[in-house]
């Protein structure tokens, strides 16, 4: 192996040692004063003491000082985890004037006094571990942090309430957006809702302007009806392909008149209308509802005669005097560069056919959420009349709380809005039929601001509460009461006996989801999820916008279940996140990437499939491996993995560790 | 022959296949034998012990040794030729990196002999007779040498000038590493006189590589028709030519099997044999236990096929059996 650069060149090799009492942390169980006695009979070192806190600043000046006085070019401290300090000293050797790689940290912390119990033992270790780390910063180098520049873009994935408002701060910021949604028009789970909880307001006449805000705005591009189908590059720096599903009408020319729908040959609907869950249909030329943004109609290939190779008179593009239907069309892509990424991709409702109990399916009027949130709309499928299947009014209704939430058998976790939901619904459905409501609930859990006092305002109204599980759902009559109705089985645990309600509609509470596809997206951010599938924040307390990858970014219920206040609040946290990285305008990276010594690589490509960033290439031309700095993470794969030791990675070349495990094993 | 340089060939622990490869230059050595003077090659040339002890230190010019060290002789041998001669070098495998003998570390010493002298199907001793270093018969002392606890490689027992890899070496590497030694030419001491850079380099199998290897089941190629022109690992066949120094002429590739590794590390690399199975264990398909488990099937013997000529210099050395302790 040649000997390119041990230490600063040929000068002689001087290491001051710290050892950190951490107050007692440390101290109570090393004995931190030998330790540092044992350090300075070390070859190399020229100073070893030890401090009650070094990572006070008066600890950082002692180092500092010691460097100076000493002529160090070398630090070790032994202290805590390198996570909590390793910046901190590193800082601290540089302001004494040397390349802060010349650093190492050993953890006698979460490795030493935190895990052992006898002081001997722990000391020892302790003396090993330093003996170990003076062995390997001999072989330190100096390493520079590369900076790239950051592009003045940002894509949002998911124009829900979260995306809108994650793409219009940073658009009001300045910057250019791309918000890129997959169905037709943008609004998420919010634009199906009529009233939003506790304040009542009007879903659409908060969020429509919003919307339309987003559709109009100079500086964010909207391409809703599409996807991204792949992401490459790095924080600052990705390139973002979109794949723009065929909505069969030239955007440029379609002014949302909706003449083309009127005059479609279909005079009803003929397939489900998603946006009204199914409980109404719509035609095959569309759009999802007045208010959509953007205002483009859209025509769906499984619905249209044509689109299907029947024989069709096509009146829809015979009305249109604009000539924007465009039955040739076909899916395009757009390449994009962005410099940070928004994922907003939103919530799935859980699907009430896993609670067969319920009968969600087998008894007609038995109603999810989001389909009641539809019928007490206005614009839904029903003109807001709270109608069953046989179109009469219920008389009483059940809402059952916590369907596929707190639920061992389906999802254990509590999804956060359905309680608060479901006092929403109870108070419509009142409001809409006068019906008796009740409430079926294991905890009611208010935790936000006038939540309690809308609780409270809802036992007022005359709601009924009772406290349980619901067992299920019968239409097996024991009373003449019963005849013709649902009977909710609830045991009652406040009053400790099973109740049978009889009801003739059922509000099922459905929980929140990742959606389907969650894990797809995530591989496809390189981004992580938490056992349930949610995506995964870097820290939940101190990072909860960010993501193990830089530079993407979460909001909304992506990430967890959230009301919509929480929603916006993450939204413009995550805004803000990006808004950081691309002000500063230059991304640090860190140097402890892996790079290939050309002259000893054989091109035999073992690595080439390995690097979890795909940061590794081949030069064809040479016949050798390349590393992209800038991609590689430092993760060490390829660096074990290449058999030629052609492969080196800084911070962790082999004379640094082997020089570290044989110092360590010396009584091994 | 007055001053023409002093050549000696030595063996040790081998199979012979090493003094093979020097009659393998053929003409080329009677060619040489005009320009320097053999002073030992017991495989070929009648000298004695006592003759090189009469030697002036030093007055050997180059001495190639091939063949581990296990035995009492073997050690004396290799530090007697030391001192008689300016440069040494390990000649093969064996003598570089231990070689098939150092498999054997993978036993204690004892349960070596037990079986040797006992315990193996061809083995006939019906007085359970065990070697002895010394046996006395009327006044007489026959003398045998010690059987030590592990094979050593060359340089783990004397220093060593240079390296010529191999199981056995190649004629042409040997020649250029004569030429360059008459011709005074020599790289910078412990250099291997062989191409620092993989086999694969080489190979013209490497192009039939995809970018994304993965094997799922390692084959063992007495089992299988191979493919002469498609590369072994591709085929899942454990190629080390990936972890092994190239010198070799492919010569095991063109017979159509997979490189075994006896040319040794690159020297970047400090363990052939981890770095091997780091980099075949790597582009192993599969992510489940189960479906690992079943492709390393088809290598029922690791060390013998990542160590197999290497064991006794790797890192591994040797399998002790040793109760941890902590001292100091
Ligand atoms: C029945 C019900 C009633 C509720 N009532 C209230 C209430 O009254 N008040 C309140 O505060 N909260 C309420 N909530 C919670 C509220 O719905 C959420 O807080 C809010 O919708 C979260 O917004 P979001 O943008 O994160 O997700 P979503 O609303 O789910 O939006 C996600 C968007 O991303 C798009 N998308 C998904 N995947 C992709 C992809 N791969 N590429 C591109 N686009 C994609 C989707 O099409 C969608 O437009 C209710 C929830 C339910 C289920
Ligand atoms: S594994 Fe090593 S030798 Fe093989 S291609 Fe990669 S860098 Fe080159
Ligand atoms: S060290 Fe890891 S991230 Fe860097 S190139 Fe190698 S495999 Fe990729
Ligand atoms: S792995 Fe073996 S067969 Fe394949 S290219 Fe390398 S040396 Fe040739």
């Amino acid at each position: 192996m040649d000997d390119k650069t041990i230490g600063n060149g040929s000068e002689e090799v001087r290491i001051g040692f710290f050892i950190c009492h951490c107050g007692s942390n440390i101290a109570g169980t090393i004995d931190v004063e030998a330790v540092a006695d044992y350090v300075r009979t070390l070859p190399n070192v020229v100073v070893s003491s030890d401090y009650k806190y070094t990572c006070s600043v008066a600890g950082q000046d002692m180092i500092v000082e010691d460097i100076l006085k000493y002529k160090l070019n070398r630090v070790v401290v032994a202290a805590c985890s390198p996570l909590l300090h390793e910046k901190t000293f590193r800082a601290a050797t540089q302001r004494g004037g040397i390349n802060p790689f010349f650093f190492h940290m050993v953890n006698i912390r979460e490795h030493g006094s935190w895990v052992h119990q006898d002081r001997a033992l722990a000391t020892q270790k302790a003396m090993d571990m330093a003996r170990g780390a003076i062995a390997r910063v001999k072989f330190h180098k100096a390493l520079e942090k590369r900076r790239e520049p950051v592009r003045q873009s940002v894509l949002v994935v998911g124009g829900g309430i979260a995306g809108i408002h994650a793409a219009l701060t940073m658009a009001n910021a300045g910057k250019k957006v791309y918000l890129v949604e997959r169905e037709p028009t943008i609004g998420g789970h919010m634009a199906m809702f009529d009233k939003t909880f506790p304040t009542l307001d009007c879903a659409a006449c908060i969020l429509t302007p919003k919307m339309s805000e987003v559709g109009s705005h100079p500086n964010i591009v909207l391409w809703s009806y599409s996807e991204v189908t792949e992401i490459k590059g790095y924080v600052g720096n990705y390139d973002v392909t979109v794949k723009r599903k065929p909505r069969y009408i030239k955007e440029d020319l379609c002014v949302g008149c909706l003449d083309c729908i009127d005059h479609c040959v279909f005079k009803t609907g003929n397939t489900d209308d998603e946006f009204n869950q199914n409980l109404s249909k719509r035609k095959p030329v569309y759009i999802p509802f007045a208010q959509a943004v953007p205002r483009l109609v859209a025509i769906d290939p499984a619905a249209c005669t044509h689109l299907n190779g029947g024989k069709c008179e096509q009146s829809c593009a015979t009305a249109c005097d604009r000539q924007a239907i465009d039955f040739e069309q076909k899916e395009t892509f757009e390449h994009i560069g962005v410099g940070a990424v928004i994922v907003a991709t939103g919530f799935k409702p859980f699907d009430a056919h896993r609670k067969p109990l319920y009968g969600y399916g087998r008894f007609p009027d038995v109603y999810t959420a989001l389909e009641v949130e539809r019928l007490v709309c206005s614009s839904g499928p029903t003109g807001g009349d709270v109608v069953l299947k046989d179109g009469s009014k219920p008389k009483s209704v059940g809402i059952i709380h916590c369907v596929g939430s707190r639920d061992h058998q389906t999802n254990r976790w509590c999804s956060r809005v359905c309680c608060m939901y479901s006092l929403k619904l109870a108070h419509l459905l009142k409001e809409h039929t006068d019906a008796e409501i009740y409430n079926f609930y294991i905890d009611i859990r208010t935790p936000g601001k006038g939540y309690e006092e809308f609780y409270e305002r809802l036992q007022e109204e005359g709601n009924h509460f009772i406290r349980g599980r619901v067992g299920d759902i019968t239409d097996v009559p024991i009373i003449p009461e019963e005849e013709g109705r649902m009977i909710v089985r609830v045991e009652d645990s406040l009053a400790g006996f099973v109740r049978r309600i009889p009801v003739d509609m059922v509000v099922l509470a459905t929980g929140l989801e990742p959606r389907e596809d969650a894990s797809e997206i995530r591989r496809r951010f390189n981004i992580s999820c938490s056992s349930e599938g949610f995506f995964l924040e870097r820290h939940p307390k101190l990072a909860p916008v960010s993501t193990t990858t830089d530079g993407v970014f979460l909001a909304g219920c992506c990430q967890g279940p959230k009301d919509i206040p929480d929603t916006v609040a993450q939204a413009g946290a995550a805004a803000a996140e990006s808004l950081v990285l691309l002000d500063v305008g230059y991304v640090e990276m860190e140097p402890m990437t892996a790079f290939v010594t050309e002259k000893y690589c054989s091109g035999c490509k073992t690595c080439l499939p390995l690097c979890p960033f795909s940061a590794i290439s081949r030069d064809e031309e040479k016949g050798v491996a390349v590393i992209n700095p800038v991609l590689c993470k430092g993760c060490g794969t390829c660096v074990a993995a290449c058999p030629s030791g052609a492969i080196t990675q800084n911070l962790f070349e082999d004379r640094q560790i082997f020089a570290e495990i044989e110092e360590l094993l010396v009584h091994a | 022959m007055g001053n023409k340089p002093k050549i000696a060939f030595y063996w040790c622990s081998s199979c012979g296949g090493c003094e093979e490869s020097l009659v393998d230059m053929a003409e080329a050595i009677v060619e040489l034998s005009t320009q320097i003077e053999i002073v030992l090659w017991p495989v070929a040339a009648d000298f004695k012990k006592k003759d090189i002890e009469a030697m002036a230190d030093g007055e050997i010019v180059a001495t190639m040794l091939n063949g581990a060290i296990r035995t009492s002789e073997q050690e004396e041998m290799a530090r007697l030729l030391r001192r008689k001669s300016q440069i040494l070098i390990a000649y093969g495998s064996c003598a570089y990196t231990g070689g098939i003998p150092g498999l054997s570390n993978q036993f204690p010493r004892e349960q070596l002999l037990k079986y040797v002298y006992h315990d193996a199907p061809s083995v006939v001793n019906p007085e359970g007779q065990d070697p002895q270093t010394e046996f006395h018969d009327a006044g007489r002392v026959a003398t045998l040498p010690i059987f030590s606890e592990v094979v050593r490689s060359l340089d783990q027992v004397v220093d060593v000038d240079y390296y010529i890899p191999g199981c056995a070496p190649n004629p042409e590497l040997v020649l250029d590493a004569i030429h360059a030694l008459l011709s005074g030419n020599l790289p910078s001491k412990g250099t291997v006189l062989a191409p620092d850079i993989a086999l694969c380099e080489h190979c013209p199998r490497l192009k039939t590589k995809p970018a994304d290897i993965a094997i799922d089941e390692f084959k063992r190629p007495h089992q299988h028709l191979i493919d002469p022109n498609v590369c072994m690992l591709v085929q899942g066949f454990a190629c080390l030519g990936p972890a092994t120094r190239s010198g070799c002429g492919g010569a095991c590739l063109k017979a159509n099997m997979p490189c075994t590794g006896c040319f040794g590390p690159m020297s970047n690399v400090r363990d052939q044999g981890a770095k091997a199975l780091c980099a075949l264990a790597s582009i192993v398909a599969g992510t489940t236990n189960e479906e690992i488990d079943s492709a390393l099937d088809g290598i029922p013997d690791p060390v013998g096929t990542f160590y197999r000529y290497g064991l006794a210099k790797s890192m591994l050395r040797r399998k002790v059996n040793m109760e941890p302790t902590l001292s100091k």
